[in-house]
């Protein structure tokens, strides 16, 4: 027997959250899960559309989770572009979906391009995180 | 470290991507700093010192690095000639291509095709991965 069932969470560090729901949301179009103030913490989630069971949560580096010393260096890592957390996601128009975002000003790293699993892109978010998706061959 | 302090080099970081990422994409152009540090929206000059603070290496490097690693790929995913791929990646001689390649590698465009393997992993992964180190 499995001793897990399915993978619901990930986290990606973002620097600011309001910021993020204006990328993840205003401009990717995933849906807020939940936007609930701890009080030490915001705990915002988001997920693709009619897709609940798969959480990304939106987490900005700070006290008391991290020192402010760690917080700066997760800060830093991120804008080079060096904390991981490489977001994929599977489209059904991966050129569409691009001159989509390309019109909303997304920031795109890689044009689609055929691949040997289909077509893909990359894209960063305002904060330095890599997202790609990917057209699967049919 | 101050907080404006702090805003300002995740800002200059965030910059230093940006030029990166379009190396990473449009390495077959010829790509000058000045292309560069306009990317980047800063002086030429402070764009190399600060690129090579933040990654470690000059822009130059990173560059000649990522053409050759691409070089790579095409030696082993194709068979087009070593010429065709030596200007296909942006250089422009035969004659760098080739001592560029042999002294990242340690071997010529020719002895790396005879022995490589052909892989299959996500893109991004293989472009970060696969990069050789000098």
């Amino acid at each position: 027997m499995a001793m897990f069932t399915a993978i619901t969470h990930s986290q990606i560090y973002v620097l600011d959250q309001d910021a993020a729901l204006d990328f993840y949301v205003g401009k990717l179009g995933l849906e807020v899960n939940a936007d609930v103030n701890f009080g030490p913490m915001r705990w915002l989630t988001v997920n693709v559309p009619g897709h609940p069971e798969r959480q990304i949560l939106l987490e900005k580096p700070g006290a008391p989770a991290l020192s402010e010393e760690t917080a700066q260096q997760v800060r830093e890592l991120l804008t080079k572009g060096a904390t991981g957390g490489h977001l994929i996601f599977s489209t059904d128009d991966c050129r569409k979906t691009y001159e989509t975002l390309l019109g909303l000003g997304v920031e795109f790293t890689d044009e689609p391009t055929e691949r040997p699993y289909g077509i893909d892109c990359g894209l960063r978010d305002p904060f330095g995180n890599s997202i790609r998706f990917t057209q699967p061959k049919s | 470290m101050s907080w404006r302090v702090s805003r300002a080099v995740e800002e200059t970081n965030r910059r230093m991507l940006r030029a990166r990422d379009a190396m990473d994409r449009a390495y077959a152009r010829p790509l000058d700093v000045a292309t560069l540090a306009r990317i980047a929206h800063v002086s030429p000059a402070y764009f190399t010192r600060t690129f090579r603070a933040t990654f470690g290496e000059t822009p130059h490097r990173y560059l000649r690095r990522r053409r050759v690693e691409r070089a790579m790929f095409l030696l082993r995913e194709t068979d087009r000639s070593v010429t065709d791929i030596c200007f296909q990646v942006g250089f422009g001689s035969l004659g760098t291509f080739s001592r560029t390649f042999h002294a990242i590698v340690g071997r010529s465009p020719r002895g790396y095709r005879k022995q490589a393997p052909a892989e299959r992993v996500p893109t991004c992964f293989m472009r970060a991965w696969t990069r050789p180190s000098e």
